[in-house]
């Protein structure tokens, strides 16, 4: 009889990060059908490419580069590619994803040493190169269920009549009553407003992320605390002026918090270990995304604020480390 | 209902209904015996029987040779037929092995005991103890005795009676508990008696409600009490459980007694009832042979040294084609065999034959940090950084990372979605910070 003598533990969890992977795939579906729903096909094309290519990019830079020449896909490059797809606007062109795609494959990814080794969320360093490189087309955005009235919905010729400013943008123009006169609580929930493809539907958004919440799969104190800070935050400035500062759940529904919380912010690998560490992180990361929704002259700050935590978690990690077993308080701290 | 427990932990299958309704069945003696010097934690036992030399059951074959070691017995009634080296799968090393061949049934040869406990006194309890080699049956093997003795300075004050049983599959304290219940509860009474402390707790998990029932109704009016403890592993690990009844942290790098507990797994309480009240001492104990490999799976008392091929025989094996590997112990903490012809220990608590179909097959990826093994660490450790500086050789910071209070359950292993071999790399990492403490000096 021939005996296996692999160590212990001998059982071993059901999960893999494939799977972890292509839950988040799957609880990103609701919002990729809605986007689709609400952008037209062109919209499922710009989030499809992105997550093919980055996919097909990872695969060859791993297997030719790296040289593993038996590896099969984990999927992260799906998640990344899916996510810059659903941060885009409807007005980039294949190449500019592609693009995107090489930036946050290559620079966000591989060049810290692949799954697992990097800083920064892959897909928001593509997303900000992005728009820092094409401005004009990363920030047009088209009016929801605009595909009713052309007739060539894939190639967006003739875009321009059909564009409008986004919530947040008329917020930081013209004054945040403007933008509720315009775009209705119930339109930002559902999605029909004009923005980041995939951002634009919170209902959408939050069914699948309940769904990987419900799996456990999720760092749940990061969304909680971001989004509760973003609340709170808000709330005291609404509180000192209404007129200039916009409601809290104006904040929350108008721009890209709720993907950025629940999916871009909740990235395993740049978020911190331990629930302290997620605190901080989501703390953090509301008052940035604030601080510049309020003060800088660009409308939204998620992304940014997420980059800006990202660079932390190491501190963070260390800060926060838990406390071991039979050991004080006071003795961790030294 | 809130059940006792403490923080981190994971929840592998459970596995016990193979075993749970099966009497424990008396083994036939085997043919021979096969006991390792190294029969528990510490120095080997030095033998003092002479191959061609006859002994009875029962009768001292090698003598504790340190502070923490433990007297060796004959299982059976025979002959000294060989002393020599065997693979020890516990440690990869070769021990010395002391060959016994029957020659005829029992003849005992017993240690003073006698039915009414407090007719000795407790030093002589514990040196009863001490001369019958017991050892922890939960598989750890530390020396009984020792622990009874309390060093200068310290006090014991609460006892506590290790009836978690953790482990998937494994159900022989359960067992035990059903049908040896006035024995146990007698091993607990003369352990306060010899301790001297006040009252015992047995803890035991929530998925034994029988064993937890049966022990409330036979402890009533004494000073033992049940403590109902959540389904978890390792809820079994001494520190865990003592920090699910009382609360209380045994310090880092310090052991129960420190905080006043003594701990003693059920198991280890009936030998201990075996040898003051019949003057037994320990040459045989209970197992549970489980595991989808095996046909029969049961619960079987078997003399200590058989080997395991012997052992299994009694439930069967299945196809040979399907098994993967045979443990001494559980899926969780339970050592591979490399061969089946190895004999067993004082402290194999069950013998697990795990098949091909239930291991599936596992793809390994990178670590990409999702802090599951932080999260279930119940130390408190980071596994996952702990791995880092400990396959790049960086000890000193994975010292100060608590790498010395790893204690080896494997739950970090067992969650990672990665497949990463956590707690394999911190087993040695600890054999290696170890030994070069002692080159140190
Ligand atoms: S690090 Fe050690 S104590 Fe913590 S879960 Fe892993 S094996 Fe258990
Ligand atoms: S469980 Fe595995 S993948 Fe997750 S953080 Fe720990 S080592 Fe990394």
């Amino acid at each position: 009889m021939k005996l296996n003598t692999a160590a212990a533990p001998h059982f071993r969890t059901k999960d893999s990060t494939r799977k972890v992977m292509s839950d988040v795939l799957i609880a990103l579906t609701p919002a990729v059908i809605a986007s689709t729903w609400i952008f037209g096909l062109r919209a499922l094309y710009i989030m499809l490419l992105s997550m093919i290519s980055a996919e097909v990019l990872d695969l060859i830079i791993v297997k030719y580069i790296r040289n593993k020449k038996n590896y099969k896909p984990d999927l992260s490059a799906s998640v990344t590619g899916l996510l810059l797809g659903m941060n885009l606007s409807m007005a980039v062109t294949w190449y500019q994803i592609l693009i995107g795609v090489l930036v946050a494959i290559v620079i966000g990814k591989h060049v810290y040493g692949g799954l697992g080794q990097n800083i920064f969320n892959p897909a928001l360093v593509g997303r900000v190169f992005m728009i820092i490189s094409f401005p004009t087309a990363m920030t047009t955005w088209v009016k929801p269920f605009y595909y009713q009235n052309i007739s060539n919905t894939i190639s967006l010729k003739s875009i321009d009549a059909y564009t409008g400013a986004s919530a947040l943008g008329i917020a930081g123009s013209e004054g945040f009553q403007n933008s509720l006169s315009q775009y209705s609580y119930w339109d930002m929930f559902i999605g029909k407003i004009p923005g980041s493809i995939g951002e634009v539907s919170a209902l959408f958004l939050i069914i699948g992320f309940l769904f990987l919440a419900l799996k456990g799969r999720i760092k749940l104190t990061v969304p909680l605390t971001y989004i509760g800070t973003v609340l709170i935050f808000s709330g005291i400035f609404y509180t000192i002026n209404p007129e200039k500062y916009g409601t809290p759940l104006f904040h929350i529904l108008a721009g890209g918090l709720i993907l950025g919380a629940l999916f871009m912010a909740t990235d395993m690998v740049t978020s911190p270990m331990t629930k302290k560490g997620q605190f901080v992180y989501g703390l953090g990361m509301g008052i940035i995304t604030m601080v510049i929704r309020y003060f800088g002259s660009y409308p939204e700050g998620v992304s940014f604020s997420i980059l800006i935590m990202n660079a932390l978690v190491p501190l963070i990690d260390i800060w926060a480390k838990p406390r071991i077993f039979g050991t004080s308080k006071k003795e961790v701290a030294k | 209902m809130g059940f006792l427990t403490f923080r981190g932990g994971v929840h592998p299958s459970e596995k016990k209904e193979m075993s749970q309704d099966q009497e424990i069945k008396v083994l036939k003696l085997p043919d021979t015996v096969y006991m390792y010097t190294s029969n528990h934690l510490g120095a080997p036992a030095k033998p003092i029987v002479e191959v061609g030399e006859k002994v009875k059951t029962g009768q001292k074959i090698a003598e504790a040779s340190g502070f923490i070691s433990a007297n060796l017995h004959s299982p059976l009634t025979g002959e000294i037929v060989s002393i020599e080296k065997m693979v020890n799968a516990a440690s990869g090393r070769k021990d010395d092995v002391i060959v016994i061949k029957k020659t005829s049934e029992d003849d005992w040869q017993l240690l003073p005991h006698n039915d009414d406990f407090t007719k000795f006194t407790s030093e002589e309890i514990i040196n009863n103890i001490k001369e019958a080699g017991i050892v922890g049956l939960g598989g750890a093997m530390f020396p009984s005795h020792v622990k009874l003795m309390i060093p200068k300075g310290k006090k014991a004050e609460t006892l506590i009676i290790n009836a978690a049983e953790c482990e998937p599959y494994i159900t022989i304290d359960e067992r035990m508990m059903l049908e040896k219940t006035d024995e146990i509860i007698k091993g607990i009474e003369i352990l306060l008696y010899a301790s001297g402390i006040e009252k015992a707790y047995i803890g035991i998990e929530e998925n034994k409600s029988k064993a937890i029932k049966t022990m409330i109704e036979k402890t009533n009016g004494k000073n033992i009490e049940i403590k109902t403890l959540k389904t978890k592993y390792p809820q079994g690990a001494e520190k865990q459980l003592i920090n699910a009844i009382t609360s209380k942290e045994v310090p880092s790098g310090g052991l129960p007694i420190d905080i006043g507990v003594i701990v003693f797994n059920v198991s280890t309480t009936y030998a201990i009832y075996d040898a003051i009240i019949n003057g037994k001492p320990l040459v045989e104990r209970g197992a549970s042979l489980t595991g989808e490999g095996v046909k029969k799976p049961g619960n079987f008392l078997y003399r200590i040294g058989t080997k395991v091929n012997e052992l299994l025989e009694n439930v069967g094996l299945i196809d040979e084609e399907n098994i993967d590997r045979i443990l001494y112990g559980g899926p969780m903490m339970g050592i591979p065999l490399p061969n089946i012809e190895l004999p067993t220990f004082k402290g194999n608590n069950a013998i697990t034959v795990l098949t091909k179909d239930i291991l599936p097959k596992r793809e390994d990826f990178p670590c990409i940090r999702c802090s599951s093994c932080v999260s279930v660490c119940p130390i408190g450790l980071q596994p996952y950084l702990l791995k880092k500086y400990s396959d790049t050789r960086n000890y000193d910071t994975a010292l100060e990372n608590g790498l010395m209070d790893c204690i080896e359950c494997g739950s970090c292993s067992f969650i990672c979605p990665s497949n990463i071999e956590l707690a394999k790399s911190f087993k040695t990492a600890k054999k290696v910070v170890r030994a070069m403490k002692q080159r140190r000096g």
